[in-house]
Parts: structure tokens; sequence; C-alpha cells
């Protein structure tokens, strides 16, 4: 009976940038060659829409967290209080999770994805604030963020009546200054009150009471920057990519003993067997040892993982956390024993 | 008496702006019992040094602070902008300019000394003109970090957060930077230095110590430590149109995709890909 089936699962390309897709051009960085690639149509598109119908498609694109913990981005949405207090987006772009290296990127190369996506998310669940928290430690990202936000301010994407069209919303630069649990997003919010950061008991969650105890969504950079894709196209476009329970694509960040270490943009459920076959395996005359699937705070993984699809839920059943899908990978010189402990 | 004691015991009990009153009696910058003065491997957290008096902070810098703060619904969250800026113009944190940021903020100076000495870029002593810093987390440590840290400490005869005598370099070990892709990375006033080794390292601290313009491997050229905190403060020096959109690493996946002709699907194939997905389910369900 299975013959008689002719159409095969869809299967798109190895790699699928869509984040990634300019950061191969010259000057990426500046609102003009940005716009030039189609960018900002988005915002007008949401702006043009109930917020209410922006958030049931960032639903139904089942986008989950690209910051670690893998919650749906679309309900996190959802569970903001309706009690009249004003609603803050926080970007959490502290990205301190060693082997994690794929937002500094996307920020120095492509600002205004982030800043797009800024305005359309606090646009769909009613922010007027939006704050990028990014860690101080990296100067010629912060300087690109700052230049893209003056740039779309100017360009009425920001600001009061942004586009003519009746919204508005201040988004600020805000530098970190070098604290590791500032990732914590809890932590974040204390830093970002200019208090130590130290992390929050939960409950309450900051969805009920975040910054300055009122309504916050916490998203990671990645997260934020993926919206405009699926507002320009769609929910079925975004779920046609990934597995289930892990739609869309992903940036994934090779590191370590491998002869081309780098970012790629992948389909989620993607394995490391595939990333390496593509981007030209382990370094010259080595086996691969031990690698983590999501950066320092994630369980080891072996050889025996190289097939592990890697999405939230099959890397965790295999015993570890799709994370920061940062894939630090060790050969046989290294001591497991010594590189956690280092 | 650790700093974080102090601060504590501050809270809440006055508005602490008395500090160089408490500073000329000697207790805020005494060392603990027990601990050798001259002891450089005492790496313990040691408070802000009060001794020093003087300050660089104009009308000018105290105009910019009141601007940073009236950036936020809530002025306190300008704290670190601030403490950033106080650097920019002192070469470190200074009483005076924690006393004016407790001012404009309607805090304790304990208040902000707390959290100055919570965060590792604040720093207690003047820092140098170039602040480089290693990273020796596991990966980059791995990759050759410790190496070149090891090189770097003998080449300039300081070890972790301290500076050499002739005031140019500050040297740190430093936790992963998110650059990993790039092991084992070096950073210059929070600038990416890629896929260093011990003696790009050398060239790099030696030129540095010359007064050599350098540039980073993905960015800007290099400006001063102060300079690089002004722009953490929120100002602008106009360089962010220097470098590349992105390292060769960071394009790896572009890269191969353009060779390959790869694409993320369009939305006209999705829906077609959908469609045909519902009708073998829809087959599948008839049989």
């Amino acid at each position: 009976m299975t013959e008689t089936i002719s159409a095969e699962p869809y299967s798109p390309d190895p790699i699928t940038p869509v984040l990634t897709a300019n950061w191969g051009d010259d000057r990426a960085w500046k609102l003009t060659n940005y716009e030039r690639r189609g960018g900002y149509k988005a915002l007008r598109t949401a702006l043009q829409q109930p917020q209410g119908d922006l958030v049931q498609l960032v639903k139904d694109s089942q986008l989950r967290g690209r910051g670690g913990a893998g919650f749906p981005t679309g309900n996190k949405w959802g569970f903001l209080p309706d009690n009249g207090a004003p609603r803050y987006l926080v970007v959490n772009a502290d990205e301190s999770e060693p082997g994690a290296c794929k937002d500094m990127p996307l920020m120095m190369a492509s600002p205004h994805t982030l800043v797009e996506g800024i305005a359309i998310s606090s646009y769909a669940f009613n922010a007027h604030y939006a704050f990028i928290y990014v860690r101080g430690e990296v100067l010629h990202v912060i300087r690109r963020l700052q230049q893209a936000v003056r740039e779309a301010y100017s360009a009425g994407y920001l600001g009061r009546n942004m586009l003519g069209m009746g919204y508005d919303l201040e988004v600020i630069v805000h530098a970190g200054a070098g604290a590791y649990i500032c990732g914590e997003e809890t932590a974040l919010l204390d830093s970002l009150e200019g208090r130590r950061g130290q992390p929050r008991l939960k409950p309450p969650f900051p969805a009920v009471a975040g910054l300055y105890g009122s309504p916050t969504v916490i998203n990671n950079v990645e997260s934020i920057s993926t919206i405009p894709s699926i507002v320009a196209n769609g929910a079925d476009w975004f779920t046609s990519m990934g597995v289930d329970n892990g739609k869309g694509m992903g940036i994934f960040s090779l590191s370590g003993h491998v002869k081309n270490p780098g970012q790629i943009e992948v389909p989620l459920g993607t394995t490391l067997r595939q990333l390496l076959d593509i981007t030209g395996g382990i370094r010259e005359g080595h086996q691969l040892k031990f690698w983590t699937p999501g950066g320092s705070s994630s369980p080891i993984f072996t050889a025996e993982h190289l097939d592990t699809p890697l999405d939230y839920d099959s890397v965790m059943k295999a015993g570890s956390m799709l994370g920061t899908r940062s894939l630090q990978i060790f050969d046989e010189t290294v001591s497991v024993v010594g590189a956690v402990t280092s | 008496m650790s700093s974080v004691e102090r601060g504590h015991s501050d809270h809440g009990t006055s508005q602490g702006r008395d500090l160089g009153a408490e500073a000329r009696g000697g207790q805020f910058g005494q060392v603990p019992a027990g601990v050798d003065a001259e002891d450089p491997n005492a790496h313990r957290p040691e408070p802000i040094d009060v001794s020093v008096t003087e300050t660089l902070i104009d009308d000018k810098t105290v105009d910019e602070l009141r601007q940073i703060a009236a950036r936020y619904p809530q002025s306190r969250s300008a704290m670190l902008p601030m403490l950033h800026l106080v650097q920019s113009v002192e070469g470190r944190v200074t009483p005076a300019g924690i006393e004016i940021i407790a001012e404009i903020l309607d805090v304790s100076t304990a208040d902000v000394s707390g959290v100055a000495t919570f965060y590792t870029m604040y720093k207690r002593r003047p820092n140098g003109e170039y602040n480089v810093g290693v990273c020796t987390t596991a990966l980059c440590a791995i990759m050759g970090g410790d190496d070149i840290y090891d090189r770097l400490t003998k080449e300039l005869g300081v070890g972790h957060d301290e500076t050499t005598p002739d005031g140019k370099i500050t040297l740190e070990r430093v936790e992963c930077n998110a650059a990993c892709d790039y092991a084992p990375v070096m950073m210059v006033n929070w600038e990416f230095f890629d896929n260093q080794t011990p003696d790009s390292a050398v060239e790099t601290v030696t030129k540095l110590r010359h007064g050599v313009e350098i540039t980073s491997t993905r960015g800007a050229r290099i400006t001063t430590w102060k300079q690089a905190e002004r722009v953490l403060a929120g100002y602008s020096d106009d360089r962010a149109d220097e470098g590349p959109t992105a390292g060769p690493a960071s394009q790896l996946g572009v890269r191969l995709a353009a060779e390959n002709n790869w694409k993320a699907p369009t939305p006209q194939e999705a829906a077609d890909a959908l469609a045909a997905a519902r009708a073998a389910e829809g087959e599948e369900g008839a049989k």
C-alpha cells in the first residue's frame, strides 16, 4: 500500500539562509542595503494588521525561543496580563554561554534585522519601550546596533507615530558591563534596572512582573530577528522547515576541532553528521571524541550521537539540551575532564 | 571588610554621601588583616580606591550623565552607562564619579559602588590605555588561549587585571566572548582579534606599546580604552562603518549555500509542499 503514495516528504535544501542571507553582502549593516533586500516591508505589513493577529501568526509559526530554553515565542507573548501597566520588550543580547557565538555576528552584520523584529514584536504585544541588553564586551557590535537604531529613527521606523501609522516606540541600546550571570533573564532585568545582576525568584515570571514590576517579554536576539521573515512569508512557510516540535531554521555554530568552524543556518533537526559532511568534517588526521550540542551547560555528546536530529525534543530525549545550538567539537587529543574543569 | 559587606552596611542607613570623610579615616581602602599588601597573588575583591579625590569630571560630563539618566523610563536604569561614562573620563570608577551618579540618580553612594564592584568591566584602579583580554574559557583555552595568556604575562611582566608600568596595557583573562568560531580569541578594548597565536598576540601588544595604529580583524581601528567606554555609554565615535560585514567564519553557511545554489524555500514552494503533504495524508486516510 505504501507503494501507491508518490508524494515524498518535503525536504528543503541543506542550508537555508534567511537571517544570514545578507551576511555576504557589502555593508549589509546599512539601512539602505537592508531596504534594498526588502527590509522593513514586513514592518509596514505588520502595522496594518490587528495586533492580536500578529500574536496568533507567531503562535501558528510554532517558533520556539532561540536563546536556549525553547519556549514557544507566541505563547510567551500571549501570557502578558491586561492590567493597564506599561509593557516592555527586552532583547537578551548578552550571549555569554560558552560556545554561543551566533547573535554577535547577526547584530554586527545585519542589526536592522533585529531592529525590524523589535518594531514588529513590540507593536504585536503593545510595548512602547524596547531595550537591547547587549553585553558590554563587544564594542563593534554595539556601534553597529547604535547606528542602526539611529538610522531607523531617522527613517520613521521607530519613535513617535511609526511610519505615520499612529504607533509610538522607543528603542534603547543598553550596554552591560561584564557579568556572565546577566544572560539569565531575571538577573538581566535587575542589571537593566541599575542593580547588581542577581537572579530573582520565580514566580512571579517576567511576563507578569518583569522590568519595573511591569509585564515584560524577554526574547533572544535570534527569536526576535526571525519575526520579520515570518510576517513576510507566513506561518506555513516557517513550518515547512524543521521537524515536529522544532519548526523553522536556526543558526548553528561550529567551533573547535573542525576543518571549517563558523555559522550555518539550517532547518532544525539537521544532524551533526550532516553538518560535518557539508562543512568539511573534523580537522585532518583526527577523530571526533566529544561535543556539546548547546554550549557548555549542555551535557556532552559523543560520536554515538552523530545522527541525533538537532531539535529540542530529540536532543532532550538523547539526554542533553539543544540550548543555543553551539556545537563545540573536540577531537581525541582533548581530555574530557580537562575540558570541563578548565 | 569586603566592599560587598560595606555596601550592605551602608544601605538604607544613610544616603552615604560622605564617602570622602570615611576614606580619609582610612577604613575604606584598608587591606584586610592577614593579607600581604605587596602580594601580587592576593587577587581578592578589593574596594574602590578612594585615596585619590581629584576628578576630571567637569560640567560637560555632568550634563552628559544627566542626559543618560533621562533616556530611561526610570532613571536608575542609567547606572551602567553612567559608570561607563565616568570611566571614559576618569580612566576608572572614582569616588567623585560615584558621588555624582548617586546624586543624579538619587540613590546612596553605597548603591552605586555596590553596582560598580559587581561588574568586571568597571575598574577600581587606573586602567591601561589598552585593555587586552585573552579568552581562557574551555574551548579557547584548548585551542591555544592558555598559551597566549602565558606568553603575554611573560612579555608584559604583569598578571591578570594588572597594568604595565608605562600605563599602556592592562592584561586580563576573559570569559567566553561569543566568538568561538574564531578561537583562540583576544580582545583589545573589546574589539575582536580572531584566530590568534602567541606570536600574533605579542606582535599586537608590541605595536600598541609603540603607538602603532592597529585594526581589529573584523572591526574598527583600535581606539583608546577611555574612548571605547564613551561608546558604551551611548556616544558615537563614528567608527560603525569600519570593518567588514562579517568575518569569514561567520560567512561559512552563506558561502556554501551560494556555491551549491542552496536556498531557503520560497513561500510558494512551502505552500506547494504543504498541499502535497495534505493530499498524501488524504490518500492515506481514504485507504
